[in-house]
């Protein structure tokens, strides 16, 4: 039954993602039918607490984290072509602003301060690093996490004397609560920036990037904005999650694996849509979390050779499917009228 | 006051002087050509002036104000647009949106919305691009992204245009279709600076010539000058030239 209730939820969420993408079209049709049942579905979302088991919405937590992370990953990635490993460092630094601010501060403020502190960061990093290309700035970004990671350990034996934190928690319905409004948040700033002339300059930057400085495009400011822009929503996730697992050390809080898994969901459900990486982050993260906790030996050996073999023989990922299907299904009627 | 001006202007990529102690200007209206042997400089200096390069040492001037030291993006603003040699597009883009990106950044001040498509659909026009205005660029031949890049870099309203082996690659229709591109353009009131290879294109379009050979100007002058100065045939027209025919 609570599978069930999370199953309709993701449904909901994959049709909003895919309603943002619908929306920054131009020319639409049915305009009312499709919002409303864009605000229908935040509507099943935001009342699962309401009628479903504590476990849906403690699991749908869990997958809105690896959403925030994946779609804001892809924000700034997806178009620029910058791979960037550094969502961990974000992320861990959301969960240390919530360990440390966490007993003097309600919960809302200490989420937007950690947001806040990885929008610095981030645009920190940025100013420095996104002036290197490829692998360099991959490298770096990776670089970041070990060592913030490291520093962090450091002090705390040398100054606390104590490896890890206790973080006050918050009750599982506020946190899910603050996820799905850092989730719609996120998905109107997506929108927005698709909408933008930003977002073209954006695309414009992943495909030549020195062709768009000569066309007027400010490469750096443009970089450095989006970047700092995608890093609140997984700083401000890092802190709202720490306050369900009310422990934490440096090396769970900057754990390298927020940094791969959000480039290997979006590909997966691939990049070339907005809803893809929707699509990609909710399936996996469903999955994750059923492999996890029935078959927790063969979970890791299933995600790698899913992976694998998307990326062998679906190179446009999911949306690459979806989008074949669909054109099949356009052709055919087309042959027939 | 000449529309852009430079001084000295060098730069070397280690033990290799690439530009090396230039003196140009250009004044308004002019069409310039810009030749010489491969490896001589033209496109060095224009990633000067478009300031993908910074002259070390030198200055460049435009409309009397200093431009060493600012970003491309800024440049642009100013007024100076380019192409480049070996095309560089947005390739998943389509056309329309190549030249709509022009339009929203490379312009000084701020343009409505209705304005940017009514100018944007106008250059498609006046480059022969509204057939193919919603094709993704890398599916376009060499002429078209070629013009695509010319359309580019007019939606950035230009003062200055700077063409990059415009011609080089194209066949002999093609060819007098550019070349009767760039009349249009100097005629709509912009200046040009054009590096070019083919001759006949040179000759016929150029008020005046610069001629660059190791990085060094060594000629400057009309095109009857250039075609009959013994330096430049020696290095770079060859003896029996046909320039000017």
């Amino acid at each position: 039954m609570a599978d069930i209730m999370v199953l309709i939820n993701l449904l909901a969420l994959i049709y909003i993602g895919w309603f943002v993408d619908w929306a920054v079209k131009q020319n639409k049709s049915k305009v009312w039918l499709f919002s409303g049942l864009a605000i229908i579905m935040l509507v099943i979302l935001a009342t699962l607490p309401n009628y479903g088991p504590i476990y849906s919405y403690i699991m749908l937590s869990g997958i809105l984290m690896y959403l925030i992370l994946t779609v804001s990953w892809t924000m700034f990635s997806g178009p620029t072509g910058y791979i960037s490993l550094a969502s961990a460092a974000f992320f861990g630094v959301g969960i240390y602003t919530s360990a440390i601010l966490g007993k003097d501060l309600p919960v809302l403020v200490v989420v937007i301060i950690g947001g806040l502190i990885s929008v610095v960061l981030a645009a920190i990093v940025g100013a420095i690093t996104l002036r290197l290309r490829g692998i360099y700035f991959i490298v770096f970004t990776f670089g970041l996490v070990l060592l913030i990671s490291s520093v962090l350990l450091w002090y705390e034996i040398k100054f606390t004397g104590t490896r890890g934190r206790f973080i006050v928690a918050a009750s599982n319905d506020t946190i899910y609560y603050i996820m799905l409004g850092i989730t719609v948040l996120m998905f109107i700033a997506a929108y927005l920036i698709r909408r933008s002339k930003y977002g073209l300059a954006l695309q414009s930057i992943g495909q030549n990037e020195e062709a768009a400085a000569h066309m007027g495009i400010n490469v750096t400011a443009v970089k450095v904005a989006i970047f700092s822009i995608s890093a609140i929503f997984m700083g401000m996730a890092g802190s709202i999650m720490a306050m369900k697992w009310i422990y934490v050390d440096p090396y769970s809080a900057f754990d390298p694996f927020r940094s791969f898994l959000p480039v290997l969901m979006a590909i997966f459900g691939g990049m070339n849509k907005f809803y893809g990486p929707v699509l990609g982050a909710v399936i996996l993260a469903f999955l994750e979390e059923k492999l996890l906790t029935e078959f927790p030996y063969v979970y890791k050996l299933g995600f790698g050779i899913i992976l694998i073999a998307v990326i062998l023989y679906l190179p446009g990922g999911l949306v690459g499917v979806v989008e074949k299907v669909r054109a099949r299904i356009a052709k055919g009627k087309n042959a027939l009228t | 006051m000449h529309l852009l001006e430079g001084k000295g202007v060098s730069i070397h990529f280690g033990g290799l002087m690439a530009v090396s102690d230039v003196d140009f200007y250009v004044d308004e209206g002019e069409v310039v050509g810009l030749i010489g042997p491969n490896g001589a400089g033209k496109t060095t200096l224009f990633n000067l002036i478009s300031a993908a390069l910074q002259p070390k040492p030198g200055e460049i001037r435009f409309k009397g104000q200093k431009i060493n030291g600012f970003k491309p993006y800024k440049i642009c603003r100013l007024g100076i647009a380019r192409t480049f040699q070996i095309v560089k597009v947005f390739g998943s883009l389509p056309v329309i949106e190549n030249v709509r990106i022009g339009s929203l950044f490379g312009s000084a001040g701020r343009i409505s919305p209705a304005d940017i498509d009514r100018k944007v659909s106008e250059l498609l026009e006046f480059m022969g691009l509204s057939d193919v205005a919603y094709t993704p660029v890398k599916d376009l031949t060499l002429a078209h992204q070629k013009r695509l890049e010319v359309a580019r870099a007019l939606a950035t309203q230009p003062s200055l245009l700077m063409l990059d082996e415009l011609m080089a690659g194209l066949n002999p229709t093609e060819l007098n279709e550019a070349m009767e591109l760039v009349k249009k353009i100097r005629d709509s009131g912009i200046t040009i600076i054009m590096i070019e290879h083919v001759m006949k294109a040179i000759m016929n379009i150029c008020d005046r010539i610069i001629v660059l050979n190791y990085g060094k100007k060594l000629a400057e002058g009309t095109p009857q000058e250039i075609a009959n100065s013994k330096t430049v045939i020696e290095v770079y027209l060859g003896e029996k030239s046909d320039a000017g025919n």
